[in-house]
């Protein structure tokens, strides 16, 4: 067995691992972390498809950027276990049963679409691929792909505006 | 194992040593400096002029013992000062600091000073600068005191802020360098203009050294920035509550961060090991050289100036150093495209 190998499964092992345990967690801040985890066991993963440039990324933006953001808000409101189950909404039979339906549909969803693509996608995924550069991924982005790039930075500020519109309707009703 | 492999695991394992070293000498030098400053002796009785006092330190530190408060959540506590440390030498990896060598002769092929070199060693430096929020941050959650977490609180704003800027500037370089390796960008910075001035990025980037330097130095935590552990306002800020090893892990990550700081800001603006004089297989005492001066520098500046107010930082750097970052990068990008790189 190559050391690509091992170390495919040992990532892969640890991010389901982790993201098992975002959900089975109670504490937030330990779902937090444990999401981390996962996210740095995926760069990993990249790393062995030869691109550390996307794996790099995934670090800074995913597991830096947008977990510390997320650590901030659970810190702040600091409640160190999450909302006691609602009374009727998880107890109920029904509940339970749409959600192991929609989970099936999804396991079912994954299986067919990898089956449908081929084992031959999976199979040469990270052998005799070149690494992608960073000059190539520029290329890509700013020319080939230019007006979806665009497109996306104004699909973001738009959101960014709406966050500040609605958290400025907030604070202008606290005033008056 | 092939003879470059086993050069490259000595390179490895001196670099890990000189780096626990380093944090050692930073502080001896930092008591020293201090006291010189306030027109005080600093440590003169362990050793020769004081010099074993960080030994003399470690030893009183490993025999402490380590408390840990009843409330506080035990395995983040312990795992904290761990991932602080962690990220603190993994930065490193990437950083190169010497052109190649054969290790006078001993070698038949030359191996190149330096972990690893990959390319994307900036964004390797940026990602793993970013993860060492977490070990702050969650020191001051799990210790369930009110001062770490107001530190903490403090650190990560101050962190993502500064980042910001830190990253900008880094983006300058790159379009300047044209490349993301460390090693590449250093010697792209070989020979001199005009004869006499060597071809450092500083002098192309007086204003993104500053923006890089002012970043560097709040993301360290230091003085004029050290709000994480405003003593007279936070006891001791993040770290309060821990005492003994992982009190030490906290310290030695400080330090540890202010050489990688120091050593990437040689790399990207200081030109590295090029330099007048010296041959290019002895350019590793230029980088020493440079190394030294910027961290003494680090030092001076904290005994020097004093601490901001924790508005006035955020206002310098999201009203400041951003925009002014921008605007370098924004006039570089301009330049490059003009003069042809």
């Amino acid at each position: 067995m190559g050391l690509n190998l091992i170390l495919f499964y040992a990532f892969a092992t640890l991010a389901v691992v982790t993201s098992l345990l975002v959900v089975a967690q109670s504490n937030p801040v330990h779902s937090v972390l444990l999401l981390i985890g996962s996210f740095v066991a995926l760069a990993g993963l990249y790393v062995l498809l030869a691109a550390p440039f996307v794996a790099v990324i995934q670090i800074i933006v995913y597991a830096g950027a947008i977990m510390v953001l997320f650590l901030f808000v659970v810190m702040l409101l600091n409640a160190p276990q999450e909302d006691a189950v609602q009374a009727g909404i998880m107890e109920s039979g029904a509940t339970r049963a749409l959600g192991a339906l929609l989970a099936l549909a999804l396991v079912a969803e994954l299986v067919w679409a990898v089956s449908r693509s081929g084992a031959a996608a999976l199979g040469s995924a990270g052998e005799g691929r070149h690494s992608w550069s960073v000059t190539e991924i520029g290329v890509m982005i700013f020319q080939d792909y230019a007006f979806a790039f665009e497109a996306t930075s104004i699909l973001i500020l738009v959101a960014m505006v709406g966050a500040v519109a609605l958290a400025g309707r907030h604070l202008a009703e606290k005033k008056s | 194992m092939t003879e470059a492999g086993f050069a490259q695991l000595a390179i490895l394992g001196f670099v890990f040593f000189m780096l626990l070293n380093s944090a050692a000498i930073m502080v001896y030098v930092e008591r020293k400096v201090s006291a010189k400053i306030q027109q005080r002796m600093g440590p003169t009785l362990v050793g020769p002029a004081g010099m074993l006092q960080p030994l003399a330190d470690i030893i009183k530190l490993v025999m402490k013992e380590n408390l840990r408060p009843k409330a506080a959540d035990k395995i983040l506590f312990a795992l904290a000062p761990m991932i602080s440390a962690a990220t603190a030498f993994a930065a490193f990896a990437v950083v190169p600091f010497g052109a190649e060598t054969t290790f006078f002769g001993l070698l038949d092929r030359p191996v190149p000073l330096g972990i690893a070199d990959v390319n994307v060693a900036i964004l390797w430096v940026f990602a793993v600068t970013s993860m060492g929020v977490y070990g702050i941050v969650l020191a001051g959650w799990s210790s369930n005191s009110k001062y770490s977490m107001l530190g903490a609180l403090r650190a990560s704003a101050q962190m993502i802020s500064y980042e910001l800027s830190y990253g900008m500037a880094l983006a300058a370089v790159l379009v300047l360098a044209g490349s993301m390796s460390l090693r590449e960008i250093v010697d792209t910075q070989a020979g001199t203009w005009l004869g006499f001035i060597p071809r450092w990025i500083v002098f192309l980037q007086p204003i993104g050294f500053f923006i890089f330097m002012t970043a560097g130095v709040a993301e360290t935590n230091r003085a004029p920035f050290d709000f994480p552990e405003a003593e007279q306002e936070l006891v001791a800020g993040y770290h309060t509550e821990y005492s003994s090893m992982s009190f030490a892990m906290f310290f030695m990550a400080e330090y540890i961060n202010m050489v990688t700081v120091s050593a990437v800001a040689t790399n990207l603006y200081l030109g590295g090991w090029h330099g007048p004089f010296l041959p290019v297989w002895l350019g590793w005492i230029w980088f020493m050289a440079k190394l030294s001066f910027l961290l003494f520098f680090y030092v001076w500046m904290r005994w020097t100036l004093p601490r901001y107010r924790y508005d006035q930082l955020m206002a310098f750097g999201w009203k400041f150093l951003l925009p002014l970052s921008v605007i370098n990068l924004l006039l570089t990008a301009a330049g490059v495209l003009y003069f042809g790189a």
